[in-house]
């Protein structure tokens, strides 16, 4: 049994205790502990069960690395899924349930699939479930998914908030241990921005527990020390909780930090900070990670990592089991053996791997009395849900037994991998160190910065140091380097036990049988074996990223930090190369997972993307507006009365217009200012047409194509001054043309004088169109609206109702149509008295659908409706809107290659139902026969298509080839799920043919 | 070659499963063969295995600079589906699509190919007519598909938010028989393929020159040594450029990093693909339970395999709105794969200025659904010297005439 011991456990603070419940019972902790100390303490070591063949789980470690301790935590809308029991703070009334198993943890159906685990191995899937084809959908595949996932799927919506902090530092140190304490010192010394992160919630990491003396007093002394100096350090941020977990290029990195962590059960204030930061430099002191050792049963619940096992006692008095057997192929597992047994416990036997272990913790054991069994290995772990003993061999050998040792618990060491996960995301390489078997970072190959300097640096044992003096040593360098120091740090002292040679002992016994072999685990959540491995090995998975993803080892949530430099030694053996040839997999991002809603950030709900609201916009919402989005904007599609739906909503304010007056909200229309001496020049390159020699004044309709000659967007231009332009563009249209203007300036015109300004929310703009506009308008009073004074196609600025507006006498109707700007504050005013002077004739606010309806009458295109990115302005019959005379513009070399300039292309015209119905939306024209792939062949597309209130029937405007030469030809639109419909080729101008409409 | 089955799974669990063979053969290059494929990415391998399979073509040898399938074969979220607009892209990617359903059994590799459905969501009016307007399309093509409202999409997914604040889902385009496979293996059984019809497939191989004289190719060098060949098939995706640079010509390719991530795998939650155009994600979960996710590409051109984070914050932020139970998951990993853009985001397959060398790229964002079409046509194109009617509109040539294939209507960015 794992308990609690009386005295001890320095994180503790036993003046508080916290209660829980764990699948439903209850159990109690100290503040200071984790869930995973808590359970332990509680004498609970089933915590989980396995991904493949849900083997019953334990916990492995203490940290970060942990594998098997998952839990499905909270309740309701906050249950969290897969939570790593190490990094869950106590906190009371926490609620957590174990997860991927049923009907419990104790007894899971799903342990039948390690009953058949030899019929399972790696990869075997790709082997079957092929038989009979259809059986993968409906048979194989939802049984695999019902076996699959982890924790529990959430429900509802996240009720936490999350949030983004941004910060800029000279140096960024990763993680809180005494080499970045160190890094912090040397760097903050000198001078620097520093900001400091720490995962835990606890500054010194692993020292507390291991450290020797440092600088003359203990390590947890140091380490008080250390902390009370940076904090008086102005120029040096620190936080707990919160993880480096992903670098980027040049100098960008994301860290977590858990705010619930820091206040655990507080649900005022965000749950989780994502910091996104730039850094000149970075500090990974992220420490090392202890390997375990395959032997068969390392997975049974009481094998730990031996580190973990001292970390639980030292930090949180817990002791993990009575008889405690520690395995090892290094000098470092006797200090747990020297704690385990320091704290009254027993330690059967220090089963070492080494022929000759020596060192000085190897002579304090045997000083005390410690039995050690110097080169033998574990053949067998005993047990099921729970270690009963374990069975030695020799090393050598091939695993028969030599004898029995009862015990409730295994401590086992590998030895140590530096944490070298920042090192690499951003491409700095690793080498292999032979002498201490582990991977480090190459110095001589760093990520590098936007300066080509080396823009990480490795610190303590994350670079693989692992004395104590070492560390510090790396620590102080590594800061002081980053902050461009030239001075040497002051060195820290430190003295460490002098510790003898790991022996890099992967499997044990070295000649273990293949039936020991299916038995030794690698990957503990994935459930891959040394057997898998070797399987993948055998049929050609060589390359260490397919045996990966053969094996998925390394894939679980842990994402391999306990399981990937054992798998990739295993495949090193079985392949017979060395291990720095079998190379690493690619370290991503992130270090350990990054809750999505914390990636959000703030950006949910209403404040997803934020609606853009003209000035009318509330009046809109208060006159019964159907919204449609447009872009970011929000348009009435139509305003709905009483008792009446939206269709006939839009076909009553098409019929107001065309026979009183109408208003439109066209404030989301774009308006781009382009202005200087090279403006004209400008236009003229960015539209078809010639709008350089537009007089002030006047107004001109342009098209603008984008280099491949399509048609991209269209508007109307006034020229405002000598060196200006007013450009309108469609709504969804205005960013990005004006994008597309100052791609052009900056990257090609670059010395062309031209300013663009988008002032789209500086003016409201308002449409009034109708026979009756003119006289509406007139009764605001203050200008001369007159036909003589305002031709067609012209502007002038003056006032109406008492604003300052810039009237345009063009139209989207048909109709006779005035498009009136006023500062965006004036808005809703204008908007009013417009209403208001039009009561008499009862002018009718319109929407969108309407806009549509009665420009589709009139034949005017719409972006977006007739173009889709492969029409171009001749398609259109918008020739005369293409300057001929112009050398140049925007598209038109694009224009005139062969495909381009082809008579058979698709051009507009309208369309005609016989029978007057409504042709169904993006309905194709259909041609004889089949093309040579089968298709049915078509020679067109409805682009826009509606009924016509003002002609009662359906109106279309389609896309035909050789459309315009076809006029009154029949033509058959197809009609999906049903007959095709003939349909009259006709005029796209259905209504006002002769246009004298829009003179009024 | 071992056949897969259940009872060789049994026979091999009783003994260790000592007996399995390697799945492909690792031989050294041979001096000469007569089709030689740079590549061996799905659409690589997918090109030999077809050259062997439909012309008696066997004397090839696929060649590959890192491990087999490491591109974006190994990279991509696994969507697979047919129903693009317009007529060229909807032949190929429905010829594909109708491989896939029976590529298990033909290759006897499971690529645990599901159809389990693929829609994209209309979250405005000008989607939900680009979508009906796709559905119509894909009748007169023969693809099966059609346009949903939106209580069907909650049925068909109960995790969607429909009312979203933002973009309510008014619809979505719906292909019942799109899904996902196992991307991996479609590598590895093309790979298995082809190494047992004799063909060699050398990684660790990286193309460092191309030889040419009078008009055709003569072979190609390598870091494993020069390797002649009678026909060239250069199939690098992201890369294309810089082999293409190699032989003498210039390709309309632009390479982009396009970002992906995973979740910790939950228990099933989702049974079908779901793209999002408008707010720009895309989402399925995995048979391990984990939520795979796509977002968009970065914004500038880079041949760097990595994650980068400001696409992701986009792309989680999308997803987490249009499937609010998410946010309280976590992100495992993220990744990069190398797109190859062409001008109008459709593919190249081509013959190219020298005689016996032919290219296949430009698939973008969009390359693992066309494996096996894309491997189809391209050994015809090899085979036959000139392409077959569903490689012919995307030869090289329709970038000089402007005779673009482009989906952007109906596929926005991401596909």
């Amino acid at each position: 049994m794992s308990t609690r011991l009386s005295t001890g456990g320095r994180l503790l603070d036993r003046s508080r205790s916290l209660r829980f419940s764990f699948d439903g019972h209850a159990a109690e902790g100290f503040a200071g502990d984790t869930l995973a100390s808590a359970l332990l303490a509680s004498g609970r070591m089933l915590l989980g069960r396995s991904f493949k063949y849900h083997r019953p789980r334990g916990l492995l470690a203490a940290g970060v690395e942990e594998p098997n301790a998952l839990v499905n935590l909270g309740e309701g809308e906050r249950m969290e899924p897969n939570r790593r029991a190490t990094s869950v703070p106590l906190r009371d009334g926490l609620v957590a349930t174990s997860q991927n198993r049923w009907p419990s943890l104790e007894t899971d159906v799903g342990a039948v699939n390690d009953a058949l685990g030899r019929f399972l191995p790696a990869g075997f899937y790709y082997k079957t479930f092929m038989w009979p084809g259809a059986f993968w959908k409906s048979v194989y595949e939802p049984f695999i998914r019902r076996a699959a996932g982890l924790g529990r799927v959430p429900k509802g919506r996240d009720p936490d908030r999350y949030e983004h902090f941004y910060a800029h530092v000279d140096v960024l140190v990763a993680g809180g241990g005494v080499a970045g304490l160190a890094a912090t010192l040397a760097a903050g010394r000198a001078g620097r921005r520093v900001l400091l992160m720490e995962q835990e919630g606890w500054w010194g990491g692993r020292a507390g527990v291991d450290a020797p003396e440092i600088d003359g007093m203990t390590a947890p002394a140091w380490i008080e020390r250390t902390v009370a100096e940076l904090r008086r350090m102005p120029n040096v941020r620190m936080r707990l909780r919160a993880q480096v977990a992903g670098i980027y290029d040049h100098g960008y990195a994301v860290a977590a930090e858990d705010l619930e962590a820091l206040a655990p059960g507080r649900h005022e204030g965000p749950r989780q900070r994502l910091w996104r930061i730039r850094a000149r430099r970075i500090v990974a002191a992220t420490g090392a990670i202890e390997r375990p050792l395959a032997f068969a049963g390392n997975d049974v619940p009481g094998v730990m990592l031996a580190s973990a096992v001292r970390d639980y006692l030292a930090n949180w008095a817990v002791s993990v089991g009575d008889r405690v057997v520690v395995v090892t192929n290094n000098d470092d597992a006797y200090r747990t053996a020297l704690a385990v047994h320091r704290a009254g416990l027993v330690v059967p036997v220090i089963v070492d791997a080494r022929p000759r272990p020596e060192g000085e913790l190897v002579q304090r054991a045997r000083e005390m009395g410690l039995r050690i069994e110097a080169g033998r290995g574990i053949a067998k772990v005993h047990g099921r849900k729970r270690v009963r003993g374990v069975t030695l061999c020799a090393l050598a050998g091939e695993g028969s037994g030599l004898e029995d040792i009862a015990c409730d618990a295994v401590a086992m060491s590998g030895g140590w991998s530096p944490a070298v996960h920042l090192w690499s995301h951003c491409g700095g390489k690793l080498l292999w160190d032979e002498a201490a078997a582990l991977f480090r970072p190459d110095r001589d190959r760093p990520p590098r910065g936007a300066d080509g300097e080396p823009m990480v640096l490795s610190a303590g044992s994350a670079d693989g140091a692992l004395r104590t003096a070492d560390v510090l040593a790396s620590g102080l360098l590594a800061g002081a380097e980053a902050a461009g120091s030239d001075e040497e740090p002051a060195p820290l002292a430190a003295h460490d036990a002098e510790e003898g040679p790991i022996l890099p002992v992967w499997v044990m016994p070295q000649g273990a049988s293949p039936e020991l072999r299916r038995k030794m685990w690698l990957d503990f959540q994935n459930d891959v074996k040394v057997s898998d491995v070797e399987l993948a090995a055998r049929e050609g998975f060589i390359a260490v990223e397919h045996a990966k993803r053969y094996t998925t080892l390394g894939m679980a949530t842990d994402q391999g930090k306990t399981s990937n430099i054992n798998g990739l030694a295993v495949l090193s053996q079985s392949v017979q190369l060395p291990i720095p040839e079998v190379g690493t997999t690619t370290f991503r991002p992130p270090y350990t997972p990054l809750t999505l809603g914390a990636i959000a950030g703030v950006a949910k709900g209403d404040l997803f993307q934020p609606v853009r609201e003209t000035p009318m916009h509330a009046w809109h919402a208060a006159h019964g507006a159907v919204w449609e989005p447009v872009g970011l904007w929000r348009r009435p599609w139509a305003y709905l009365r009483e008792g009446e739906d939206r269709h006939a909503a839009a076909l009553r304010e098409v019929t107001a217009v065309r026979r009183q007056v109408g208003m439109l909200d066209a404030s989301t229309l774009g308006k781009i200012v382009v202005k200087g001496p090279d403006a004209g020049r400008f236009l003229d390159m960015i539209y078809t047409g010639v709008m350089s020699t537009l007089p002030v004044g006047k107004c001109r309709y342009g098209l603008i194509c984008s280099e491949n000659g399509f048609l991209i967007d269209d508007g109307v231009v006034a020229r405002l001054s000598e060196d200006a332009w007013l450009c309108h563009t469609t709504t969804g249209g205005a960013e990005r043309i004006h994008a597309h203007m100052e791609d052009w300036l900056q990257c090609e015109w670059h010395d062309w004088r031209v300013f663009t300004a988008n002032l789209t929310e500086q003016w409201a703009q308002i449409v009034v169109a109708g026979p009756r506009a003119r006289a509406v308008l007139e009764r605001l009073g203050g200008m001369d609206l007159s036909a003589a004074a305002l031709p067609h196609m012209t502007w002038a600025e003056g006032m109406l109702a008492g604003l300052p507006v810039r009237v345009h006498r063009i139209s989207f109707s048909g109709e006779l149509s005035f498009e009136i700007a006023v500062p965006a504050a004036s808005g809703l005013a204008l908007w009013e008295a417009i209403r208001e002077a039009g009561a008499p004739e009862g002018i009718t606010p319109y929407g969108t659908e309407a806009m549509h309806i009665l420009r589709a009458e009139k034949g005017y295109i719409m972006i977006g409706e007739e173009t889709d990115g492969t029409v171009i302005p001749q398609d259109l019959n918008l020739g005369w809107a293409i300057s001929r005379k112009k050398p140049d513009y925007i598209g038109k070399r694009a224009q005139e290659r062969s495909h381009m300039a082809s008579p058979l292309r698709w051009r507009l015209v309208g369309l005609e139902t016989m029978n007057g119905s409504v042709l169904p939306e993006g309905a194709y024209i259909l041609a004889p026969g089949q093309n040579a792939v089968g298709q049915r062949n078509t020679q067109g597309r409805v682009t826009s298509t509606y009924y016509s209130p003002t002609l009662a029937r359906g109106i279309a405007m389609a896309l035909l080839e050789r459309g315009p030469e076809r006029m009154d030809e029949v033509v058959e639109v197809a009609r999906k799920g049903a007959d095709p419909v003939l349909a009259r080729v006709v005029d796209p101008v259905l209504y006002d043919k002769a246009g004298e409409r829009l003179h009024g | 070659m071992r056949r897969y089955s259940a009872w060789a799974l049994w026979r091999e669990g009783l003994r260790g499963h000592a007996g399995w063979d390697r799945a492909w053969t690792s031989p050294l290059p041979k001096p000469r063969y007569e089709v030689v494929v740079v590549g061996a990415g799905g659409h690589g391998l997918a090109t030999a295995y077809y050259l062997g399979k439909n012309f008696g073509i066997t004397d090839v040898a696929v060649v590959e600079k890192g491990w087999l399938g490491g591109g974006n074969t190994g990279r991509n979220t696994t969507i697979i589906r047919s129903n693009y607009l317009q007529d060229p892209s909807a032949a190929i990617y429905e010829k594909s699509r109708s491989l896939y359903e029976t590529l298990s059994q033909e290759l006897n590799y499971n690529i645990m190919f599901s159809p389990r459905g693929v829609m994209m969501l209309a979250q405005t009016e000008h989607e939900v007519r680009g979508y009906r307007r796709t559905a119509e399309a894909n009748a007169l093509q023969g693809v099966q598909t059609e346009f949903i409202g939106p209580e069907r999409v909650k049925e068909l997914c109960p995790i969607i938010h429909i009312e979203g604040p933002r973009y309510p889902v008014l619809g979505a385009l719906w292909q019942p028989r799109g899904g996902t496979a196992r991307h991996d293996a479609v590598a590895w059984g093309y790979a298995r393929a082809c190494s047992d019809m004799g063909m060699d497939i050398i990684e660790q191989c990286e193309v460092t020159g191309i030889d040419s004289a009078g008009g055709a190719v003569t072979g190609v060098r390598t870091t494993r040594g020069a390797i002649g060949c009678n026909k060239l098939a250069i199939v690098v995706a992201g890369h294309s450029s810089v082999l293409a640079e190699m032989a003498g010509f210039r390709l309309p390719i632009e390479s982009l990093p396009l970002q992906a991530l995973v979740s910790e795998p939950i228990k099933p939650c989702m049974d079908v693909v779901v793209m999002a155009n408008t707010v720009h994600g895309y989402m399925s979960q995995s048979d391990k339970g984990e939520m795979v996710i796509g977002g968009g590409t970065d914004g500038y051109n880079a041949y760097t395999q990595r994650g980068s984070f400001h696409h992701i914050e986009e792309t989680v932020r999308a997803l987490c709105e249009t499937f609010p139970i998410i946010s309280r998951l976590r992100m495992l990993r993220q990744w990069g794969g190398i797109v190859d853009m062409t001008g109008d985001r459709s593919p190249i397959i081509s013959r190219t200025p020298l005689g016996n060398c032919f290219v296949n790229c430009g698939w973008g964002t969009g390359g693992f659904k066309a494996i096996p079409g894309s491997g189809w046509a391209m050994a015809e194109l090899v085979a036959k010297g000139a392409p077959g009617p569903l490689a012919a509109p995307f030869g090289l040539e329709r970038f000089r005439e402007g005779r673009f294939i482009d989906e952007s209507v109906a596929a926005g960015v991401a596909h």
